[in-house]
């Protein structure tokens, strides 16, 4: 009986010694949308990062990079839910997400608590960089404040004075709806009024362009992403709003992700974006015929964000050589890393505690292959005033 | 004003061509089918493939609501028929799995972005109507609505097989005792439903737009309207559209904090004063 026992006991001794040799793979959970109104951004982001990974071959340090990814559905509870899972029982090192700014209230204390460090590749609630800010959430997409202030102070250069606002219930909007009134303020304009649609919840805006039309401002300030961009300028464009209205505000509503679906519809939109897939840098130029090829289509800004979050990871871990196990290690490498993406060079300032990219002003024209994104203005290396952040790791 | 009223008219006749499906079959059959918006996004999907394909929107307006009644009728002949006369759980279970199964294979078919459908030239023009500009493919939507109310009134109230489906709707057995192929009234009841469903979903799509999951955001409309109006009958599912229609425009112009649970308040008051609907069929 021993004879068999003792080889038995040898074979668990040896396990342990298997895997201490080898590398252990690194595990990046995509806490992202794969349905609702923001699937598409959840799936260009996610295949941006899978681009980014591919490029230096799946492997770090000589550790191989395993992506998982997991819907959230844009819903905070869910969002929370399936970080648990990530953590929990698949061990990722890193999160990048979410995609939605309500979800990223729910996330922030089991993030913080976890040490799990969540690179964020789109939104974030405003306080989750200031009052409420924790070394693990890194943000690399851009600030509520590069969307308002630039086009705030934009217009009222081109002469508009009189503004009124429309954007969807949630924690995002509300902020950024905020931050353009108080610019727009500031710089001697007026917001005579505004209104916010149940999120996912509205196919259909005519009952609030018709509100527009009546209030008669000089410009329309909205906002809206994914399938409710989609509705919106399309029902703009057929009650012919932008005949007595400008249509303004952040670029993501004509984003190159549903700018085909939209058609002409969009023409005549100025706006404010973190990208332009019209960008002449190498950078962006690679950027987008890697993705076309692997793709089949072009990518937006979103594809840029998460793939400029994949290359914050590299660069973090080849800071640390590839040491994933010194948490406020490897965050602080990622929040001291500058790289050079299609947007153009980014990097997180210490004092904002925040992102630091080039803004551009944009138009959408119309061209013999469709509407695009004319860049009419660059503000380079826009930043966030200080805050009240104090990193506690 | 005008143009709210024309809103919540145009929702109510979108509405409309969606529920009066769902209701005669639930009056019919006492079958249950919360499919019923899966039918509506196959239909917009359909649509919006053969009018890339035929570059045409009429001839989508033609192909989706047959090619909807066709899957439709596969699905009830082959799946939901071997739950005629069970619980109504078996039959919610099954076609609330059904919900889940059609959008997936709507993603694995046509991916998981949004899309969209042009109006037909014919009626991408402003119209004005009582003085203010209304856009012609919404005003389009409201006359079909009518239209559709019409005929469907008239094939009920004036023909043998409207005569039959009453019949049926009223008391089953007695209408098999007088010798009517219940069955066969059925597939083809259940088939006009999905033709409905059908056509609502392609003459939505220019408006909003086609997305997985766009299912959902109306079956709760539709399941509300078919409360309201009383199961199984038709100008309960008008006045109930028009009712949801109107309180949902109305609601988001006038109370836009509470627009969003105005409508569940609406049925609630029915299914505490009226529980039978606007008009009991039985």
């Amino acid at each position: 009986m021993i004879r068999y026992i003792l080889p038995f006991w040898l074979g668990f001794l040896l396990v342990p010694l298997g895997a201490a040799s080898g590398a252990e793979p690194i595990k990046i959970g995509a806490l992202l949308t794969f349905s609702g109104v923001y699937a598409q951004i959840g799936e260009e982001m996610a295949n941006a990062m899978d681009l980014a990974f591919d490029e230096v071959g799946n492997t770090v340090e000589g550790r191989a990079i395993k992506v998982i990814r997991a819907d959230t559905e844009a819903k905070p509870n869910v969002a929370l839910q399936k970080a648990k899972e990530l953590v929990g029982s698949e061990k990722v090192d890193f999160l990048v997400g979410p995609v939605s700014s309500g979800e990223s209230v729910a996330l922030r204390d089991f993030v913080a608590e976890s040490k799990i460090p969540m690179i964020a590749p789109n939104a974030l609630a405003t306080e989750l960089t200031r009052e409420k800010c924790t070394p693990y959430i890194i943000p690399v997409a851009f600030t509520t404040e590069q969307f308002t202030r630039p086009l705030a102070q934009w217009l009222r250069a081109h002469g508009t004075s009189t503004v009124y606002t429309l954007a969807p219930d949630y924690v995002g909007p509300h902020q950024l709806i905020e931050s353009f009134t108080h610019w727009f303020t500031a710089a001697g304009g007026k917001v005579v009024g505004g209104e916010f649609t149940p999120f996912q919840k509205t196919n259909d805006f005519a009952p609030y362009l018709a509100r527009v039309k009546s209030a008669k401002p000089d410009a329309l300030y909205v906002f809206y992403a994914g399938g409710e961009a989609i509705n919106f300028i399309k029902q703009a464009a057929a009650f012919r709003i932008m005949d007595s209205v400008k249509l303004v505000g952040p670029g993501w509503i004509v984003s190159p992700l549903v700018l085909p679906a939209e058609g002409d519809a969009a023409v005549g939109f100025r706006g404010v974006l973190n990208y332009a897939p019209t960008i002449d840098t190498p950078e962006n130029k690679s950027f987008q015929q890697k993705y076309r090829e692997k793709y089949k289509r072009g990518a937006s800004e979103f594809g840029a964000q998460a793939y400029d979050a994949a290359k914050f990871i590299i660069a973090g871990l080849k800071a640390t050589h590839g040491k994933t196990d010194d948490r406020a290690a490897l965050v602080k490498a990622i929040r001291a890393s500058r790289i050079v993406g299609p947007r153009g060079p980014i990097s997180i300032d210490a004092a904002s505690a925040n992102v630091v990219q080039n803004m551009y002003i944009i138009e959408v024209v119309k061209t013999a292959e469709g509407p695009t994104l004319k860049v009419a203005d660059t503000i380079s290396q826009a930043k966030d005033e200080p805050t009240v952040c104090k990193l506690q790791y | 004003m005008t143009v709210q009223l024309l809103n919540g008219l145009q929702l109510a006749m979108l509405l409309f061509l969606l529920s009066v499906g769902l209701s005669i079959v639930l009056g019919l059959m006492n079958f249950i089918n919360l499919a019923h918006g899966t039918l509506y996004m196959l239909g917009a999907y359909l649509g919006l493939t053969s009018a890339s394909i035929t570059g045409s929107f009429w001839l989508a307006l033609l192909i989706a609501p047959l090619g909807t009644a066709l899957a439709g009728m596969a699905l009830y002949q082959f799946l939901l028929r071997r739950l005629g006369g069970g619980s109504p759980m078996r039959q919610i279970l099954l076609t609330f799995g059904v919900i889940y199964v059609g959008i997936e294979i709507i993603r694995i078919v046509w991916g998981n972005d949004s899309h969209s459908i042009d109006p037909p030239a014919l009626l991408s023009a402003q119209m004005v109507v009582l003085g203010e500009p209304y856009p012609a493919y919404r005003l389009f939507i409201i006359v079909l609505g009518l239209v559709t109310m019409a005929v469907l009134f008239l094939v009920l109230e004036r023909t043998r097989i409207g005569a039959m489906v009453r019949a049926s709707v009223d008391d089953r057995e007695g209408a098999t005792c007088l010798g009517i192929n219940t069955q066969r009234l059925f597939l083809s009841v259940f088939g006009l439903g999905c033709l409905l469903a059908g056509l609502a979903g392609v003459v939505a799509a220019p408006v909003l737009s086609v997305y997985p999951g766009m299912d959902i955001a109306v079956l709760i409309y539709t399941l509300i309207i078919v409360v309201i109006g009383g199961p199984g009958s038709l100008p309960g599912a008008a006045l109930g559209s028009l009712l949801v229609g109107m309180a949902d425009t109305f609601g988001r112009v006038f109370i836009p904090e509470f627009s969003a649970f105005l409508i569940y308040v609406v049925m609630a008051a029915f299914l505490l004063l009226r529980p039978q609907g606007f008009v009991a069929i039985r």
